[in-house]
């Protein structure tokens, strides 16, 4: 495989939790207000699949949504602005970490509604049915997503129609504070496909060369108006629900297992170096660079100005 | 003078869909059964225009407003039939959470260019969960324009301004005026929103109607004239926005202000409007305000019990003359 490409897998991920982990220090230091959902652990994921598609393809993405929008092409410093509520924020600050969203390359917004953005995402697969453009939708999802109505109805019309979609479940193995057992009868979400007549996939989310893969097929067979896939990447994150959950369902010795045993970026740099004998000194200056943009990155939030009072009601109509 | 003909409601609405999708190849239709098409509003559009265009979905109203969400941020005028407006609550989410706030949280990158057309209303004794009217329920959000025509030419003219607006809104088109005729412009013509419209001019008091209400208004007028009470009936058009100037304006001349709606009167139209009128115009007002609307009880299948629920041309004639003392 190609090490730019490869090394652009790593870098993106680093990018996630470079990103990620200064945010839980900001939110902690008191510059960050409101509810945080990390993602850290589930790089893999949103690398992975991103670099499957196009810039001008679309993603639908969650409340824990910053791994996905950086993994899309949105610019960390625009971000960071964002959860600093400030005006220079990707969405000026009215937005923030459950609405995260950078329309210029491509994602359609986080959701604070579990599965909200599953039925959203199926009208741009079919804006791009509509529009004869080829462009195809990923739509990220967790866990308990799959348990709405909304999951259902909107799998049943992108298999009826053959819609661009590829629903991609970022299974954490936690619905907010239930365990997956606790919250549905099936091992594999995967299997939810069946009922819908498409191709349900179980990939390691860990792996971020097998997430690519998974996505690749997915989305040429979207390409190719074969319709929509399920994937499910099982996945882990390394943080509570949202900073400051108190974490009563798990044990510190299994987060700590995963995070020894699981991390996507050590798997991928232990390989990247073994398996595909990429420099040290190559991770190492992707590394330096990506701890600069991500200090860049709090700068701009922090010297950048706060919302003005007085244009509070733009921007609620045309 | 533009060319008049005289049409059905359900026929304006057909036409101003029709028009539209000529105009703009942007605009396409999805919804429950528009092939069989339950009102006779979409009467062969599959025929005219295809089934991509004009597209049949399953029983499935969060993944309808969620498709023309996101086929609206992504380029294209998508037009929901919700089958009954009470079947608006299965897709309260996507409706108040996404579709109303999409462009303001996002700073305003997103715009959110769609309708949601649906039948409300009772007088079929359909029952409590096919006859509501729910308008007042979505003027509490902010982020949806709303439209409420009363005649085939309001219909026509505000559903092609919805269609052509950058905000999301949500057009009640009363049941029971499906099958009134009225005359409309033949070919294009748009009616602004946020503009009222005066539907009968008179000196004594003024009465906001909406919808169905609008006629029963008119023909209480007609009683009242015989004993020479001048009504004027104000119809705002659209709730949100909604034309506050031109109400203040009637009942600075009139002194008195009704209002009539079919939903249920606790925080409904005429609460708002009432309380909007207290605000800035009280001290023209000689009466209190009289709120005329649906009674706060579910709709009843019984036809006697049905009508009971609702304002008549009688009990608004009653009440106008209970008000001019």
């Amino acid at each position: 495989m190609d090490k730019k490409f490869l090394l652009g897998l790593y870098e993106t991920m680093f990018r996630i939790r470079t990103f990620e982990e200064e945010v839980k220090k900001q939110f902690e230091d008191g510059n960050i207000p409101g509810f945080i959902h990390l993602g850290s652990g589930q790089e893999a994921v949103s690398a992975g699949a991103c670099a499957a598609i196009k810039p001008d393809d679309n993603i639908g993405s969650t409340h824990r949504g910053h791994a996905n929008l950086i993994a899309k092409g949105g610019r960390t410093d625009r971000m960071m602005a964002e959860l600093f509520a400030r005006e220079t924020g990707s969405c000026k600050g009215r937005g923030g970490c459950l609405h995260i969203t950078d329309m210029s390359v491509g994602s359609l917004g986080a959701n604070g509604i579990v599965a909200a953005g599953i039925i959203v995402a199926n009208g741009a697969a079919l804006s791009a049915k509509l529009q004869h453009n080829n462009k195809v939708v990923l739509t990220f999802f967790g866990d308990g997503a799959t348990n709405q109505g909304k999951f259902h109805e909107a799998m049943n019309l992108a298999s009826l129609w053959a819609l661009p979609n590829v629903f991609i479940c970022e299974n954490n193995l936690y619905g907010e504070a239930t365990p997956l057992a606790k919250h549905m009868k099936i091992k594999d979400i995967a299997v939810r496909a069946k009922a819908y007549d498409m191709p349900g996939v179980v990939v390691d989310g860990q792996d971020v060369l097998a997430v690519f893969d998974a996505v690749t097929e997915a989305v040429k067979r979207a390409r190719e108006g074969k319709g929509p896939t399920l994937i499910e990447a099982k996945t882990y994150r390394f943080h509570g629900h949202h900073i400051g959950d108190p974490e009563t369902y798990r044990t510190k010795e299994e987060v700590e297992e995963w995070m020894e045993k699981r991390d996507p970026i050590k798997l991928f740099k232990a390989k990247l170096l073994k398996e595909f004998k990429v420099n040290a000194s190559d991770i190492d200056s992707i590394d330096k660079k990506i701890l600069k943009e991500i200090e860049d990155a709090v700068k701009f939030a922090a010297q950048s100005p706060t919302p003005d009072p007085s244009n509070l009601t733009e921007n609620v109509y045309a | 003078m533009a060319e008049m003909k005289l049409i059905t409601g359900k026929d304006a609405i057909r036409d101003a869909l029709i028009e539209e999708m000529k105009r703009d190849p942007k605009v396409f239709l999805l919804g429950e059964d528009l092939e069989q098409a339950t009102f006779g509003v979409t009467d062969g559009l599959i025929e005219e225009f295809g089934s991509e265009r004009v597209r049949n979905t399953p029983i499935s109203e969060n993944a309808i407003v969620g498709a023309a969400i996101g086929a609206a941020l992504t380029g294209m005028r998508p037009v929901a039939e919700i089958m009954f407006a009470d079947f608006l609550m299965d897709a309260m989410d996507p409706i108040v959470n996404t579709m109303a706030k999409a462009r303001f949280m996002t700073g305003g990158q997103a715009k959110v260019p769609m309708v949601i057309r649906t039948p409300s209303g009772a007088g079929l004794s359909a029952g409590a969960q096919h006859s509501q009217s729910p308008e007042a329920l979505f003027m509490h959000i902010p982020g949806i324009k709303i439209a409420v025509p009363s005649t085939p030419y309001d219909m026509k003219g505000l559903l092609k301004t919805a269609i052509r607006s950058d905000d999301p809104v949500l057009f009640f088109e009363h049941k029971m005026l499906y099958y009134e005729g009225g005359d409309v412009h033949v070919g294009d013509y748009t009616l602004p929103f946020g503009k009222a419209d005066i539907k009968r001019k008179g000196k004594d008091i003024t009465i906001v109607a909406v919808l169905a209400m609008v006629k029963k208004a008119l023909l209480a007028a007609d009683m009242l004239a015989a004993d020479g009470i001048e009504v004027e009936i104000v119809d705002p058009m659209t709730l949100n926005p909604l034309d506050m100037e031109t109400i203040i304006g009637s009942l600075k001349k009139t002194k008195r202000l009704m209002t009539i709606e079919e939903g249920a009167r606790t925080g409904g139209i005429g609460a708002e409007i009432a309380a909007r009128v207290a605000e800035e115009a009280l001290d023209y007002l000689d009466a209190p305000i009289k709120r005329l609307g649906g009674r706060d009880c579910p709709i009843p299948f019984s036809p006697v019990l049905e009508e009971a629920m609702y304002p008549t041309e009688d009990s608004i004639a009653a009440a106008v003359k209970q008000m001019l003392g």
